[in-house]
Order: structure tokens, then C-alpha cells, then sequence
């Protein structure tokens, strides 16, 4: 593996991978004081954000830092790219500096791709556009295989805006991969109108689909999407898609509930759903901190023992 | 340059005739097939027409050229090219493109209207019109914009334009749609009395806000906003109304959907319409390395569009292949997807993909060639001089093609002064030998003769 650029870029076998070592990588650090381990000593980690973002950005920064890698916090708004500089230009200038990684949030579908194009450094797609963020389907599969055993069979529903979710893509190639059964559910307006082509079945009707579920993912529902036209209010979007705590009492005792963050509260999913028992949502993001060590780990160190 | 003599001579019409047919040396081309048909023949080309065609024709004279077979066919005419002269000379001049179009068989080329300022005043295509004709490459028809600017919200003076030097008979807003539905009958009402043609980009732009990709499986895995087809389509079939209603000219430019061919085909009579050479061979299947060279606008679709297309121009339903030849410079396409501008070169390789989709899988003959690449653009265009038949006393405007070569395609090497072709590396039958402008050789063995 060179880069990580989309979920469906992997195997099931390098994806099992990925998953295990973050199992492991867990289980070296639980309990340990200095939590810190010496692997990436000398590499040079970017993360190279064009959009906004908390968790994606500090989980890798923390992955990065306790394998003792040197890590570089690079903003759009505060580098000379707000001159104008191009992206390319800027994949040259941080290869020129000696980057062994750079992590690429971008708005462009594809700007991952293109950088590692461009730079012989590994490249980490942390989200670019509506096409996908990889990590965030790892961490989302970790989490789901510790709770669930595994996603061999397992009935998974995605609920909201799948249309604009680089979320929902890197799930549905992941997930599918690993053996999972999808099912997405959203207003017919959030759905791509190529999901005919998608491993997965869709559907309008969250109660229904809830009792047959072994975890339900709730989608972000952007800003920006609400004043699109693409359903008619926040009140009626609540009422047909937002995981309410009389809607979760349909779920099967065991089923959990997984959020990306950051969460509309009352909007996509109630308070009192968000922090029951069977949401799992901040261990998602502990999670989020092992896988990317994980990925860090497979393109950066595991390089120099041949694979 | 005859005109000038004429104008300095000033003598009568008559002599002023012999003097415009005052040329090159006579040609003689030994053994070419016109239209690939029978056996070779010759045809001798003297003050720039087709003084005689025939087996053995007597040579005393005349330079002799010995064509060993090659398909003759009348001189190649594109109604949609971007020569992005004035503005952005870094990307195309009027000099490389016109050499592009020569080594691609082409005579004539419709210059479209969005360069910097926009073509929209009779200064202006009067100025392209006149570099066109100082090259001498090929015949350059400036295209006027409809609207000021290509602002879509006051007429540009079609008359003046019109009435111009540059004589203009095709307007268009290429690049943007003339969406004003308004705008749009009264554009097409005025354009009656100076018999012209209005050649519309039909996109309906509230449908492709931030539109990227053809809406459809690749844009919904690739994360690119969907540029539906239905864009198009509506918006053709609102033209076609509105046209048939004002009795005006209508063609619609670029056809990318198997839909929009359902519309021409209803509305059979009523407008004209071109296809690219790029619609007709590639899907959007090639986005998925997300290669800003496989970006274009109406997008590339799905292989059933495609198919749709190809029988369309095979059948009449698209009257004609022009290229949206597309120059960008390099910094316009090195970059990621959406910042990336949309277009492709078209040119020179244009004979070689239709001879690729058309001619090979049996849908076109090399007569059915001539009909989509030279006489029905050029009746659209309403260019008399050409597009004319391979016979004696027509103008001596035509190309000559190795059927049987096979050429690979390098950016780095065509005219252009940008390399953006999407079919970099492609091995692609058929060749241009000769392109021949009023008798004289422009471009030859892939080399152009200025």
C-alpha cells in the first residue's frame, strides 16, 4: 500500500490488516502512562487541510505524535495558498521539504488522487469532496466489528444525506467489502442518482428499516444542504429521518448507533438517542486515533520490513 | 492576397477574375478516389478549381503528384472551434489553431465568440475574420455571441455583425447557455431577417449548478456533482418550439445524450445539430483517475450515449461532427477536478475518430464522411465556397486520406499550442495526407505549408 486514497481502493485482506494492527496498536497503549511508541522517529507527517475540521485533523495529528513522528499542521487560510497557490504547486514545495506523508483534506473530489500524482511522498485522502474519507470508514468498521463480532452478514442501515456524504462512500466500498449488508435510507432528493449501481439496497422508510438492523449510521446533514431545496424543512426532516428515542426503541436489543460527528442535535439524531448506551459515537473516535495510526504504520514503517 | 491585386489593379470584373484565379502552378493529382469510390482517377487543379477530372489526364504543365489511391473528399469545415484568440494567446492563436485545423483536413473553422473581449461587435469578428485571412490556413468564420458580453441579458448587435466584412451568419453564446427563454425567441426572431443561424449550448444552468460530471454511476462513486442530461434536453426541446414558432435557424451544438437524439429525432426539421468526435468515442468511464483531460462540457457520458450518437449522425438525426477543439494551457488542467477547466483539443484528430467510430464499424461510407465533416457543416455555416462536390469547376478545396494508415496520438506533438487531447496514446486509423485550400497546399504530410 503506497496510498490511501479510497476505501474501495482496498481488499478485504489489507483492510482486515489495517483493522487487526489497530486492535493491536490499542491494546500496546491501554493503560500506558507515556503513551508514545518510538515507530515513526524521524518522518516528517503534513496534514495539509483545505476545509475545516477538529476531529479528523487532531485524531491524525495525535496518531502521528504518539508513534513519535514529526508532525506538521499545514491550513489553507494561513499558508500561501490563500495567495494562490496551486495545488500542485503546493504538493511540490511540500515534497521539496522532505515530506514522508502528506494528509489531504480538500473540496474537490479526486484532489487526493491527483497530489499523489504529484508528490513521491504517501498521500492520506482525509476527505476530498463528496468522494470519500477513507479513515473515518476504517475507524466506522473497527468500531462496528468490536461491538458486533463481525461485519460478515451483518445488517447495517445509513441514514440521511447520502448524496453529499464522502462519509456514506467510503462506508458503503468498505463495509460492502468486509461482507456487511448496506441499506440507505434518505429522502429520494439525497440519494445519488447513480445508486442503482451501489452494493446496497435504499429505501424511504427508516421505521421500517430499524428492527432489521443490526447498527444504524446516521449521516451529518450540512448546513448548507438544508436551505438546497432538498427536503422541505428541518422540522420535516427530523420527523421522517431523524433517529428519535421512540424511532431507536425499534432497533433490536443489541443494535448500536454510529454518528461521524459533528452532530445536529434534534436535527439528525436526539439528544437522548445520542447519549444512550447503544450509541457508540466517542468510541468512534477513539477508534479514529488507532486506525490512523494503523494506516500511518502500514504506509510509513511497515515499508522499511518489505511489504 | 488576390483581392488586394484586385483592388490595386482595378480593372474590369473579368480580368479581375483571372487575376483572383491567379495561383499556384497547376496540380496535378495522379490516382486519388474521391469519395473512396471506383478506381483512382486524376484530377488536375488549376487557379484554384477543378479544371479537370478524369483517368490519365494530361499532365504538361503541371507539378504531378502521384497519390497511389488516396480517398479525396472536400475540404473538412468545423462550425465549432475555440481559437481563444484575443485573450488568452498563451493557450491557442489564430496561427496554431488555423495550422491545427489544416493538418486536420480542415478549410474552414467557426471561430466561436468567448475569447477575451467577447466576440460580440463587428470590430471584433472583424478582427479575427482579418487574422484568419493573413494566416491563409484555412477559411476562419468568426461566430458572434448573442448577447453582450455572453451575459445572457441584451442582444449584441447581430446586424452590425452581420453586415460586417466578416459577413457572420452563425451566433452563438457557446460556453453559456441562452437560458432567458425570452431572450432566446426574440434572438431567434431577429436572426430571420439576416439569415443566420442561432447555435445553442444547451445547458439549463439551475439544473448544473456546480455540475462536474454526467450525472449518472461513475459521478455518484466518484463524488462529482451531476451535470444531468436532462439539462440538455429540456432545453433542446424548448429551442426547438421556440425556434419552429419564430421560423428561425436553430443548431444545437455538442449532442451528448441518448435523450437529446429522442428530441431531434421529434423534432426532425425544425433545428440542425453537431456531435463531437469526443462524445462519439469516449465515456465517462475514463473520469476515474479524475484527470482534469478528460474534462469537458456537455460532459463525457455513459456508452449508451455514445451508441445513440453514432447511429444519430449515421442516420441524419445529427447533421454533422464538429470538434469544440478546446485549447488549454497547461496550468488550467494540472490541477485538481473542479478547478480545472473544461475542453479538449479536437482538431487534427477529429477524421481519425469518426473514421474510428463511423467508418470502421460500418455506419458511415467516406461519402457519409464528406456529408458530416464538410458539406452539411458548411451549408449550416452557410459557407458557399465550401463544401462543394469533387468536380470539375469546383473549387479546388479539398483533403486527400490515407484510409489504411494508423497514427498514434501525441499531445506534445500537434499544432496547438496546448496538448490537452484525451486520447494522448491512442493508436487511431487513418490519416490526413493533404489539405488543399482554393488550390494550394496548406498542409502536407503533416507538415504545414504557410
Amino acid at each position: 500500500m503506497r496510498h490511501l486514497l479510497s476505501a474501495a481502493d482496498l481488499d478485504a485482506a489489507t483492510a482486515t490488516s489495517l483493522l487487526d494492527t489497530a486492535d493491536r496498536l490499542k491494546e500496546a497503549l491501554l493503560g500506558r502512562e507515556v503513551r508514545k511508541l518510538p515507530t515513526l522517529r524521524g518522518r516528517t507527517v503534513v496534514t495539509l487541510f483545505y476545509e475545516s475540521s477538529t476531529r479528523t485533523r487532531a485524531s491524525f495529528e495525535i496518531a502521528g505524535k504518539q508513534m513519535s513522528a514529526d508532525v506538521v499542521n499545514v491550513s489553507a487560510g494561513s499558508s500561501s495558498v490563500s495567495k494562490g497557490e496551486s495545488l500542485r504547486d503546493t504538493a511540490l514545495t511540500l515534497s521539496a521539504m522532505g515530506a514522508d506523508c502528506v494528509i489531504l483534506r480538500h473540496p474537490s473530489a479526486g484532489a487526493a488522487h491527483r497530489m499523489s500524482e504529484w508528490t513521491p511522498a504517501h498521500v492520506i485522502n482525509a476527505g476530498d469532496g463528496m468522494h470519500e474519507h477513507p479513515t473515518q470508514a476504517l475507524l466506522d468498521a473497527a468500531t462496528l466489528r468490536e461491538h458486533l463480532g463481525t461485519l460478515d452478514g451483518r445488517r447495517i442501515t445509513i441514514v440521511g444525506d447520502v448524496l453529499h456524504s464522502r462519509v456514506a462512500r467510503s462506508n458503503v466500498a468498505l463495509l460492502s467489502m468486509l461482507g456487511a449488508q448496506l441499506h440507505l435510507v434518505a429522502p429520494p432528493t439525497l440519494l445519488p442518482a447513480g445508486v442503482s449501481g451501489w452494493p446496497v439496497t435504499t429505501g424511504h422508510d427508516l421505521d421500517a428499516a430499524l428492527p432489521q438492523s443490526d447498527a444504524v449510521m446516521m449521516l451529518r446533514v450540512q448546513a448548507e444542504r438544508m436551505h438546497g431545496g432538498f427536503f422541505p424543512s428541518a422540522r420535516e426532516y427530523a420527523t421522517w429521518y431523524g433517529l428519535s428515542e421512540a424511532r431507536a426503541a425499534r432497533l433490536p436489543q443489541h443494535a448500536v448507533v454510529l454518528h461521524p460527528g459533528p452532530m445536529l442535535r434534534g436535527m439528525e439524531i436526539s439528544a437522548a438517542v445520542a447519549d444512550s448506551p447503544r450509541a457508540v459515537i466517542t468510541g468512534q473516535v477513539s477508534n479514529g486515533v488507532h486506525i490512523r495510526m494503523a494506516v500511518l504504520y502500514h504506509l510509513l514503517a511497515s515499508q522499511e520490513a518489505g511489504t | 492576397m488576390s483581392e488586394c491585386s484586385e483592388r490595386t489593379i482595378g480593372h474590369s470584373s473579368e480580368r479581375s477574375e483571372r487575376i483572383i484565379g491567379h495561383g499556384p502552378p497547376p496540380l496535378l493529382l495522379r490516382g486519388v478516389r474521391p469519395y473512396g469510390e471506383g478506381d483512382p482517377i486524376d484530377l488536375m487543379l488549376r487557379d484554384g478549381v477543378i479544371a479537370e477530372a478524369g483517368p490519365g489526364l494530361d499532365a504538361t504543365g503541371a507539378e504531378v503528384r502521384d497519390c497511389g489511391g488516396l480517398v479525396a473528399l472536400p475540404g473538412f469545415v468545423d462550425l465549432h472551434t475555440h481559437l481563444r484568440e484575443p485573450g488568452r494567446e498563451d493557450a491557442e492563436t489564430i496561427a496554431t489553431g488555423s495550422a491545427a485545423a489544416a493538418l486536420g483536413g480542415y478549410t474552414a473553422v467557426f471561430a466561436m465568440a468567448n475569447t477575451e473581449p467577447v466576440a460580440d461587435t463587428a470590430m471584433a469578428v472583424e478582427h479575427v475574420w482579418r487574422r484568419g485571412q493573413q494566416i491563409g490556413l484555412v477559411d476562419v468564420a468568426p461566430v458572434g455571441a448573442v448577447t453582450v458580453g455572453l451575459g445572457g441579458e441584451q442582444l449584441a448587435e447581430l446586424g452590425a455583425m452581420a453586415g460586417s466584412a466578416a459577413g457572420v451568419r452563425v451566433f452563438s453564446d457557446d460556453g453559456v447557455c441562452v437560458h432567458d427563454p425570452l431572450l432566446m425567441r426574440r434572438a431567434l426572431e431577429y436572426s430571420t431577417s439576416l439569415g443566420a443561424v442561432i447555435a445553442q449550448h444547451a445547458q439549463e444552468p439551475r439544473l448544473t449548478v456546480g455540475a462536474q460530471a454526467h450525472e449518472g454511476e461513475i459521478a455518484a462513486r466518484l463524488g462529482l456533482a451531476g451535470w444531468p442530461a436532462t439539462a440538455e434536453e429540456s432545453i433542446v426541446a424548448r429551442d426547438c418550439m421556440l425556434a419552429a414558432a419564430a421560423g428561425a435557424r436553430l443548431h444545437v451544438c455538442h449532442v451528448s445524450s441518448a435523450g437529446t437524439v429522442d428530441v431531434l429525432r421529434w423534432a426532425r426539421g425544425r433545428t440542425t445539430a453537431e456531435v463531437t468526435p469526443h462524445h462519439l468515442l469516449l465515456s465517462d468511464e475514463r473520469l476515474a483517475g479524475y484527470d482534469p483531460v478528460n474534462k469537458v462540457n456537455p460532459p463525457l457520458r455513459t456508452r449508451d450515449d455514445s451508441a445513440a450518437l453514432r447511429a444519430a449522425l449515421a442516420e441524419g438525426v445529427i447533421d454533422c461532427v464538429a470538434t469544440d477543439h478546446a485549447p488549454h494551457a497547461p496550468q488550467d488542467k494540472d490541477c485538481e477536478w473542479e478547478a480545472a477547466s473544461p475542453g479538449m483539443l479536437g482538431l487534427q484528430t477529429a477524421l481519425s475518430v469518426v473514421v474510428e467510430t463511423m467508418v470502421r464499424p460500418g455506419l458511415l461510407d467516406w461519402r457519409g464522411v464528406a456529408r458530416v465533416m464538410s458539406e452539411r457543416p458548411a451549408a449550416v455555416g452557410g459557407i458557399a465556397t465550401q463544401g462543394r462536390p469533387l468536380a470539375t469547376g469546383e473549387p479546388a478545396t479539398l483533403v486527400l486520406v490515407d484510409p489504411d494508415a494508423t497514427w498514434t496520438v501525441r499531445g506534445a506533438q500537434l499544432a496547438s499550442l496546448a496538448s490537452n487531447t484525451p486520447f494522448e496514446g491512442m493508436t487511431l486509423p487513418a490519416r490526413v495526407v493533404t489539405t488543399l485550400l482554393r488550390g494550394r497546399v496548406t498542409a502536407d504530410d503533416g507538415k504545414v505549408r504557410r
